[in-house]
């Protein structure tokens, strides 16, 4: 339960370095979105973490109903053919 | 009898001037140091001692090097903890005790558009050390003045409260800030040798960017008053000892000590 005198909270997403993807690594309680992006680079990048970060307000994330995890995750426990692993895959294609 | 383990860093004006900036940095580090476990929020509470912590690095780098400029050997640590109360050249500003959270702000916004002025004079010095660690800090000075800047016109800007505790912080914190742009013999020998500014001459820059920032905040620049601090020359208010009592007892207790 949030009251009114909280701030909102936000999700923090760090990139570590150029070309990576931005990675969630928590969340903090900011008044607007320059404040949230400044303590994320307080409160996640101290120890040189960071070389971008996004954040979002976390009520902004729309997320599955954990109730559907089985109806949405579970039927593709036995389906290992669409693993693209029944390849002989060229010695050039690295990396797949 | 045993003698004093107090040590008297050299009259060498060239020393004095890097002194008295790593001076301000140290004790301002220190007395933001004071806020960590209880700022208003988780969050600030780390903000704020990361700038302790740039700050506190910022001294030991120009501490270490006062330390070879004068000949005498003293490490960063005899400077920082073994020195008595008027061998310690800080602005006044930075020894007032931490105050309210409005007060914080205003002083690191003041202290920190102050630092990033100077480092980037800094920059340039016929010293190269100075000028590395000029080049290293003046980053950091930028994230604070913005960090503190924000936070200043989110209080002149906020509630009755929050824009009452602003205006009192500035009106007692406004009669320090002429120290930090009065010039002396320190001053006129780093200009004569090429080791950095004298310090008057960032008052231009520093009052407009501070006119700027209190113009967002809703808030004038106060008229100067008559009087003034004199903390750089070593004479401090009385919140010196007291700062200094806990800052040097670990090292006094346990000479030596280290991590």
């Amino acid at each position: 339960m949030t009251t009114q005198n909280e701030w909102p909270l936000w999700e923090v997403f760090v990139r570590t370095k150029a070309g990576l993807d931005h990675k969630h690594c928590g969340s903090l309680h900011a008044a607007d979105p320059k404040m949230a992006i400044q303590l994320a680079r307080d409160v996640y990048t101290r120890r040189q973490e960071g070389s971008s970060l996004w954040v979002v307000r976390s009520d902004q994330i729309v997320a599955s109903d954990p109730g559907d995890k089985d109806m949405y995750f579970d039927p593709m426990e036995d389906k290992v053919y669409r693993h693209p692993t029944f390849y002989a895959l060229p010695e050039s294609v690295n990396h797949m | 009898m045993q003698t004093s383990t107090s040590i008297q860093p050299s009259r060498d004006p060239a020393a004095q001037y890097v002194l008295r900036l790593a001076d301000t940095c140290l004790i301002l580090g220190q007395r933001l140091g004071e806020w960590c476990g209880h700022a208003p929020v988780l969050e600030e509470d780390i903000a704020l001692t990361n700038t302790a912590l740039d700050l506190i690095g910022q001294a030991r780098a120009l501490l270490t090097h006062v330390g070879q400029m004068d000949g005498q050997a003293h490490d960063e640590d005899q400077l920082a903890f073994l020195r008595e109360e008027r061998d310690y050249l800080n602005v006044t500003m930075v020894e007032l005790p931490r105050g309210d959270f409005a007060f914080t702000v205003l002083r690191n916004a003041m202290v920190a558009t102050f630092l990033k002025l100077a480092w980037q004079r800094l920059a340039g010095s016929l010293d190269t050390e100075l000028a590395a660690i000029a080049g290293k800090a003046v980053k950091e000075a930028r994230y604070h003045q913005q960090h503190a800047g924000d936070w200043v016109v989110r209080l002149g800007d906020g509630t009755p409260e929050s824009r009452q505790r602003l205006d009192a912080a500035l009106g007692q914190l406004w009669r320090y800030t002429p120290e930090l742009f009065e010039d002396d013999a320190v001053d006129a020998h780093a200009a004569a040798s090429g080791l950095g500014p004298r310090w008057s001459e960032l008052q231009g820059p520093w009052r407009a960017d501070m006119t700027l920032l209190l113009d967002e905040a809703g808030l004038a620049l106060p008229t100067d008053s008559a009087f003034r601090s004199t903390g750089k020359r070593g004479l401090h208010s009385e919140h010196m000892g007291h700062i200094l009592t806990e800052m040097q007892y670990l090292q006094r207790a346990y000479p030596g000590g280290v991590w």
